[in-house]
């Protein structure tokens, strides 16, 4: 029993990490899943026996990750993978995404539910394009924390200098961005030096290893817990005798705590009433605060139903048919149409959108905004504003991850061909 | 003010915003209930996200007619406690009328055929999800599945193209005749599972708990033995402490040494162990990426 309670008190930490092979990032995933004793025996000797049968030598750590057919054939990552492990102070998931040129969609995905984005750099090369690109992508996903690895310290002789230098670079740079929580670690995921264990040759560095970072950096308040924000996403009605006239608004809660007693505005209808009732996985429960999933019941009989947004009467989010976005594209068919129409989805809504302009594209390498050339096609990012069929009820996406996100649908092929960040 | 929620809780919500969003997104959804643990804790689930009103989805079970009898039990005490609707396909029929051949000879399993009645019994119910208890961390290629993920009017998967799921939305968009597969407990580890299971209180089929069978060692791996099994003249049957850590067709389903007499004891088993739960499983050693052929096929 005393085991079980323990793990009642692990949190969960999402991370992303982003680079390509050359940087190390498999075998960094590879460390930390092997030191924390997260491979198992039979994936290794798999492991092991693949390497050898295309003829490598050693285990390749990067199979590990790589899971599709065509992957392992042809050495690439297509597809975010979500890798996981634990140790006895947190469960981590990682979404790992591939380093190549078109890889921007995918790490926008991994990137929307991170905590934490670890940044890989050769310390022989410094901050290159493509340090600058993850940069980017993690400050404009609103990662909360940002870890930059400076990896291969081994092979720059554990350098401090040469440590001094890239973290000099990059913070010149990062000025431009908007993160809000930093941090430098010299290892070597080859060696180990601070992944799990610390390094005896890196005196002159104080700050922590890697894995006390990511099992001791504070993610509760990564959530909103200052507005109130409650999409409702199903109504809950039994029709049995015993709950004849229950009515119960299922969610889970993305702003704000909610508490028994509140008065509340509904939305779209503008009627305010009470909160009579919580109900959580366990049963009733006096509060519930983002990211759980409860049923609200309240005092009035009035019309709600799925899209509609639960809110306190005197914080509101932004309520309006025009909203301004950065669009991440992510369609390799066509490039975004500029007046064209899409299906747009935004917390539990489901609506319908016309582009009707485009601001300017983004270089993501550089932040430059091109105004010339406005054809944005797979992998690009484009700053647009939308006009929908029904009021939407936003936050900026700054302030709230889950209502400050939409994403776009082609109606003709059904799919998901952009993410947009409410600005 | 610091509001911490555990890991456990949080992958409980995310799996009652998953349930939850099936039942507003498609009009006729089903769970695969294999008699698993991952089925049994999806049900219990889905039994938490909807209540006090009653699942609105009903079970299918894909049945090969090698069960292990303890499952066929179990499944009928949790359909009854409750108050659910339980569908059957069986395999078995789709070999008697001729639609697919069974398997001959040393090692035939009936894996590979349930991919037929799965896919006929969805049809027939015109079931627009089929909710599975896959997680991503049994088997590489099911890391790399989605939440909502998209099959073709031939119940296909392809891996390559799928829809990219950002935060909290989930585009559940079909043409006629297409479905979706959804994997509700995606992020969940065999771990977190199991720790969930402890925590809360589930019953299960004792299977899982340490027993003594009658069992047989092949390539490595012990199979219950029971009238199902062809066996080679060399292979002797023996008596051992054993307990399953997957739940399947009995004829393809390993079962482990252990002496885990609660559910508390296999937590410390599995915290320690060195073997993933599906090394047992002989159907997916057949070749390096056998999952990933069955489930383009239209696999669970």
């Amino acid at each position: 029993m005393s085991e079980v309670y323990k793990y009642e008190e692990s949190e969960l930490l999402r991370f992303t990490t982003a680079g390509s092979v050359d940087d190390g990032k498999s075998t960094l995933i590879g460390r930390m899943l092997y030191d924390s004793k997260s491979i198992f025996q039979d994936q290794y000797d798999q492991l092991k026996e693949t390497t050898e049968r295309r003829g490598e030598e050693g285990v390749n750590l990067a199979l590990l990750t790589d899971g599709l057919k065509a992957e392992r054939e042809q050495g690439i990552t297509i597809d975010v993978a979500y890798r996981y492990f634990s140790t006895p102070k947190r469960k981590f998931i990682i979404a790992d995404t591939p380093g190549h040129i078109q890889y921007t969609r995918n790490m926008v995905t991994g990137a929307s539910t991170a905590n934490v984005a670890l940044i890989l750099i050769d310390a022989r090369n410094g901050v290159v394009e493509q340090t600058r690109r993850h940069a980017i992508i993690a400050s404009l996903l609103q990662i909360p924390h940002v870890v930059v690895c400076i990896n291969k310290m081994d092979l720059v002789d554990y350098d401090q200098t040469r440590y001094d230098e890239i973290q000099d670079q990059f913070e010149k740079f990062a000025t431009k961005l908007d993160v809000k929580d930093i941090h430098f670690i010299p290892i070597s995921a080859l060696i180990g030096d601070n992944v799990v264990n610390r390094s005896d040759k890196t005196s002159w560095y104080e700050g922590p290893t890697l894995m006390y970072f990511l099992e001791n950096v504070h993610i509760s308040s990564d959530h909103n817990f200052i507005d109130v924000r409650f999409p409702v996403q199903f109504v809950i009605r039994p029709n049995t005798d015993e709950h004849h006239d229950y009515r119960g608004y299922a969610g889970r809660v993305a702003g704000g705590v909610l508490k028994k007693g509140d008065e509340v505005l509904l939305l779209p209808t503008g009627f305010t009433t009470k909160i009579t009732k919580i109900m959580g996985p366990d049963g009733e429960q006096n509060e519930a605060h983002p990211p759980e999933s409860v049923t609200v019941l309240v005092e009035d009989k009035l019309d709600l139903s799925r899209g509609d947004m639960i809110v306190r009467p005197n914080n509101k989010p932004d309520i309006g048919q025009d909203i301004e976005v950065m669009l991440c594209w992510f369609d390799n068919n066509k490039p975004l149409q500029a007046n064209g129409k899409y299906a747009l989805k935004h917390t539990s809504q489901d609506v319908r959108c016309v582009v009707k302009e485009i601001r300017y594209k983004l270089d993501i390498n550089t932040l430059h905004r091109e105004l010339e050339d406005m054809t944005i096609n797979m992998n690009d990012m484009a700053r647009v504003v939308l006009r929908t069929t029904k009021p939407l009820f936003t936050d900026a996406y700054r302030k709230n991850r889950i209502t400050g996100s939409i994403i776009l649908i082609d109606e003709g092929t059904n799919s998901t061909v952009a993410a947009g960040m409410v600005i | 003010m610091d509001y911490n929620i555990s890991h456990l809780k949080e992958l409980e919500s995310e799996s009652i915003f998953i349930l939850r969003e099936v039942a507003a997104q498609f009009e006729k959804p089903v769970i695969l209930f294999s008699g698993g643990k991952d089925s049994i804790l999806m049900v219990y689930l889905a039994v938490k996200a909807f209540a006090p009103a009653r699942v609105p989805f009903p079970l299918l079970h894909v049945d090969t007619g090698h069960n292990f009898p303890e499952t066929l039990k179990f499944r009928d005490l949790l359909v009854e406690k409750y108050g659910l609707k339980l569908n059957v396909g069986y395999v078995q029929d789709a070999i008697d009328n001729g639609h697919v051949v069974e398997e001959q000879g040393f090692n035939s399993s009936r894996n590979g055929l349930q991919i037929y009645t799965l896919l006929d019994e969805l049809e027939k119910g015109k079931y627009d999800a089929a909710m599975g208890g896959g997680r991503r961390d049994e088997e590489k290629a099911r890391a790399k599945e989605r939440f909502f993920s998209h099959r073709d009017e031939f119940g296909q998967w392809d891996p390559k193209n799928q829809r990219p799921e950002l935060w909290n939305l989930f585009n559940g968009r079909k043409n006629f005749g297409e479905h979706f597969r959804v994997f509700p407990i995606s992020n969940w580890t065999e771990l977190d599972v199991w720790q969930y299971l402890a925590m809360e209180n589930v019953p299960l089929p004792n299977l899982y708990l340490s027993h003594e069978r009658d069992v047989i060692k092949r390539d490595g791996t012990l199979l219950a033995d029971s009238e199902y099994l062809d066996k080679k003249p060399e292979e002797e049957v023996f008596k051992a402490q054993v307990r399953c850590r997957t739940i399947g067709d009995m004829t393809c389903t390993g079962v482990w040494e252990s002496d885990a007499a609660t559910v508390e004891d296999i937590i410390q088993e599995i915290a320690t162990t060195r073997m993933t739960e599906r090394g047992g499983r002989t159907d997916d050693k057949r070749s390096e990426t056998s999952m990933e052929d069955r489930k383009k096929e239209g696999y669970f």
